[in-house]
């Protein structure tokens, strides 16, 4: 697992075996008129450096409140973490108050939102914006800060950059303000992006630029990725390995190619199943009966079962653990108790 | 729930999210609950106490708070230059002020929001005309609009709510329009004008139901506004003819006695200031109530 | 199913769509903003054709200016051989009985402040001749069967549901009065991958039943490739390619369609054979 140490340490020269960010156990919970809801319950992955890890759901889920969680973003005073730990660099984020969690992230840690035109400050060039992690944060006077702004809009593919780095938001595309929020997040070499959604509310074809962008962008600089996506097939070239969430829990996890063509959960089987693809044309498609359910209102044991077709009284007893199956590879693992006997594969 | 159902750690994040809205709730049942009993007040106490505005009686006039009358009964807050028991004639005053609130809000909200609506549903040439008259009144400092009209149309309680109803009938159009053309965008209203529905089913069905939350809110906050004008005008004497109770009438008779019977100004000031915090707190609270409902809605 | 000898129920031709571009002071109008460029098919009844573009590319446009939303500049709009081009909202009334929409926010496109039942009823309140008073609960509650809904939950409303029992409501809603033909506006774009599904086999088995015509809007091509029999790619306001679904997924010959296909995400991409 990962090494406590204290005083500054590189997790960039982290090998094998340390990863870069360890989040174990998290819970997080939301206090509302209605009660308490849980949205996140014991939660646990790693991300090593260089990798692409992509977390994958549903709404309500819980996968976009993790990235808040890791990034102190939780909405006050409603939600807070509860319990568990985010190790990144020797320090439990978690336990850290906020000022010195943010300390950490914009440098260390980046972050991109789903939608570029909200997270852009409309009265603002974008030279400025892209400017500002460099002022703020390492002290740059005004025009060193811009030709460093400058190179980064260059490099993300801003055409014509030099006379549009004056520009304001509002003048850019969908795609091309994705663009400059992600040369924003690089500014500062962060060692780990988290990409909340970063494709969902762009078209198709500049879906596909903006993943390779990020692919791109990856192989150069060694960082880290997590990918927050409900969409299966956008993370599917670009993520080696993948956890799936349901219900505030991780529900599988594993090797991408092994989640999606061996699936050992109902829920992951289901949402492949799901999906129109070449083979349902014109016949009925196989949906999953029921909706995501509500997180002040969890079934008992394991969150999926009145959704699951393959539900027995012992599922609604007891909420499984991930394990990894028999008969599935090391690193594929998965929570449900029937995976063997309704889910093997040759 | 996982297999050792833990304890749920209870935060002080967790306690603030709830002291949080339970603030709400007081800061809506508080106001109404004094408002409340200063209804019951101005309509029960002046019938107690028999209250005749023209009766004087010279011999119990200027007796301050707590002292005791010929007849044996305690003058709770003393009594007047003309000897009238000064609380029976702060409620009678209250009833006054409640009447011109009441009828001046129904009156100019019912008008401003058909207004509003009709400006926003259309546009146009009728949301400009309309504006444009809106613009202009509101130029007008409200209490000399308020003197103007008073002293061509005279003295009178109905004059009184005439007037205010012409000040006020604006704000409400502003609200309500700009509600509309807020909503008037949204799937809900394009799918009620698929079904086919015409502009009166539009407007009365689909655009004003969701105009009410900040209409409300509006109305109480522009019900503490009537109340001090109301007062204001008859403190100048263009508000309610001489005979009628008026807090801001009362208060003005009791300007020339504020060294020698400072009551008879200040408790009439007082419920003043109650009633116009009252609805104030109460405005807010609706409004912070009803912010989370108008975000999604 | 498309039927091909029959009368088409819907021909639109030579659609165009173009928004004023004004000065900005004195308004005047000093160019145009053209959203729909000469868009021509036609519908059967009981066939599903489908609009396929990125944003901007007009198929919401084209789905407003059918159903009589917005203002077309020029072209025909053609139903059971009517012309209704030019109709104003009164002559448009007893059309709209034969086409409705559904749209694509189920957040937005239920009024927040109407139970289930005004929700669906709303339609005879417009309509009288349709169903008699009387009988308004009793027919609500029909419908919401049909769609899969619980009848019970009539007099709740709508954010007591989940976004694919809104968007159910909303089906429910334009089969109130009956049409022969509706217009899905991205129906089920803004729900979760495992309800979509559900909505859209819904959609299906209503067409079965009912023998209802879809004009069917949508970005997510895997979806139109599922449920349409002809297919329209619009491409900035212009038809790029047009034919069946099999000839334009199969044998697409624009380079647009061509480039649009190719970035479609696929679930497991390592199993696409090389395209």
């Amino acid at each position: 697992m990962t090494t406590t140490q204290t005083g500054p340490l590189d997790p960039s020269t982290s090998t094998s075996g340390t990863p870069l960010l360890s989040v174990q156990d998290l819970t997080v919970e939301f206090s509302t008129a209605a009660g308490v809801a849980r949205a996140l319950d014991g939660v646990s992955f790693e991300v090593s450096a260089g990798e692409t890890l992509a977390i994958l759901g549903e709404s309500g889920c819980g996968k976009s409140t993790t990235a808040q969680a890791i990034m102190a973003l939780l909405p006050k005073p409603a939600g807070a973490i509860t319990s568990g730990k985010i190790l990144y660099g020797g320090r439990d984020l978690a336990a850290e108050p906020v000022s010195k969690v943010r300390e950490v992230c914009g440098t260390e840690i980046a972050m991109i939102f789903q939608d570029p035109l909200s997270s852009l400050n409309p009265v603002f060039r974008v030279g400025a914006q892209v400017a500002e992690p460099f002022r703020r944060r390492r002290g740059m006077g005004r025009r060193d800060a811009w030709a460093r702004a400058l190179d980064l809009l260059k490099r993300v593919g801003i055409p014509d950059a030099e006379t549009r780095i004056n520009d304001y938001p509002h003048q850019f595309s969908g795609g091309q303000r994705q663009r400059i929020m992600i040369a924003m997040a690089l500014a500062l070499d962060p060692k780990l992006l988290i990409a909340d959604e970063p494709t969902t509310a762009l078209d198709v074809t500049v879906q596909k630029q903006v993943m390779n962008l990020l692919a791109d962008l990856q192989a150069e600089t060694g960082m880290a990725m997590v990918l927050i996506s409900h969409d299966l097939g956008v993370v599917a070239e670009v993520a080696k390995r993948a956890a799936i969430m349901y219900a505030g829990r991780i529900v599988e996890t594993g090797p991408i190619r092994d989640m999606y063509d061996h699936p050992a959960h109902p829920y992951t089987s289901g949402l492949l199943e799901s999906i129109p693809s070449q083979s349902s044309v014109g016949g009925r498609l196989k949906p999953i009966v029921g909706s995501p359910p509500n997180l002040l209102d969890l079934p008992s044991g394991c969150a999926f079962n009145p959704r699951c077709p393959f539900a027995t009284d012992r599922c609604r007893d007891l909420a499984p653990t991930l394990r990894t199956p028999e008969g599935w590879s090391e690193g594929h693992q998965a929570a449900c108790h029937l995976s063997e006997e309704m889910l093997a594969h040759v | 729930m996982t297999a050792a159902a833990p304890v749920l750690a209870v935060n002080a994040t967790m306690r603030r999210a709830r002291r949080a809205r339970r603030g709400v709730k007081i800061r809506i049942i508080g106001p109404l609950v004094v408002i409340g009993l200063i209804i019951v007040g101005a309509i029960a106490i002046p019938i107690a106490y028999d209250f005749d505005p023209m009766h004087a009686d010279l011999l119990a006039r200027l007796t301050p708070p707590g002292s005791v009358m010929s007849d044996g009964s305690t003058a709770l807050l003393g009594t007047d230059q003309i000897g009238s028991n000064l609380f029976a004639q702060i409620m009678a005053g209250a009833r006054v002020s409640l009447l011109v609130g009441v009828a001046t809000l129904a009156i100019s909200g019912l008008v401003g929001v058909a207004l509003g609506l009709l400006a926003g549903h259309f546009g146009g040439w009728i949301d400009a005309t309309l504006m444009r008259i809106a613009d202009i009144q509101l130029a007008f400092p409200s209490i000399l609009l308020a003197i103007l009209i008073a002293s061509v149309l005279g003295q009178g309680v109905g004059n009184i709510i005439i007037v205010l109803s012409i000040s006020n009938w604006v704000v409400f159009a502003r609200v309500a329009r700009s509600q509309v053309l807020s909503l008037k965008n949204r799937e809900y209203v394009e799918a009620a004008r698929t079904l086919g529905a015409g502009n009166w089913h539009l407007m009365i069905r689909t655009l004003l139901p969701g105009c009410m939350a900040p209409v409300i809110v509006v109305a109480t906050t522009q019900f503490a506004q009537v109340i001090l004008t109301e007062a204001s005008l008859s403190f100048l004497g263009v508000g309610v003819p001489l005979g009628t109770p008026s807090l801001g009438s009362t208060i003005f008779n009791g300007t020339q006695y504020l060294s020698t019977a400072w009551w008879i100004s200040t408790f009439p000031g007082v419920v003043l200031v109650i009633l116009m915090l009252a609805f104030g707190i109460l405005g807010d609270a609706l409004r912070d109530k009803f912010d989370p409902t108008l975000r999604s809605a | 199913m498309s039927s091909a000898g029959t009368t088409p129920l819907l021909r639109v031709k030579h659609l165009k769509v173009a928004y004023p571009v004004r000065s900005s002071l004195l308004q005047r109008k000093i160019g145009e903003n053209v959203a729909v460029d000469d868009v021509t098919f036609d519908i059967h009844p009981g066939e599903t054709v489908g609009l396929v573009g990125e944003s901007g590319s007009g198929k919401s446009t084209v789905a407003r200016a059918v159903i009589g939303l917005v203002k077309s500049d020029s072209g025909e709009i053609e139903f059971e051989g009517k012309d209704i081009t030019r109709f104003s909202p009164r002559q448009l009334k007893p059309v709209r009985r034969e086409m409705q929409m559904v749209f694509q926010d189920p957040y937005a496109s239920l009024n927040p402040r109407l139970t289930v039942r005004d929700l669906i009823a709303e339609a005879w309140r417009v309509h009288s001749d349709v169903v008699p008073r009387d009988r308004w609960t009793a027919e609500v509650k029909e419908l919401m069967a049909r769609v899969g809904l619980n009848p019970d939950y009539s007099d709740r409303y709508p954010h007591q549901f989940s976004g694919g029992q809104r968007q159910r409501i909303g089906i429910a809603r334009a089969l109130a009065l009956r049409p022969k033909l509706i217009i899905c506006d991205e129906p089920v774009s803004a729900l979760d991958v495992s309800v979509q599904a559900q909505v859209l086999n819904l959609l299906d088995d209503l067409q079965d039943d009912l023998g209802l015509a879809y004009l069917f809007i949508s970005h997510d091509l895997s979806v139109v490739e599922h449920l349409c029999d002809r297919v329209l790619v619009l491409h900035h306001g212009v038809v790029a390619e047009e034919g069946s679904a099999r000839e334009v997924f199969d044998h697409p010959r624009d380079d647009y369609t061509r480039a649009l296909l190719a970035a479609v995400p696929v679930a497991r991409p390592w199993m696409k054979s090389s395209s």
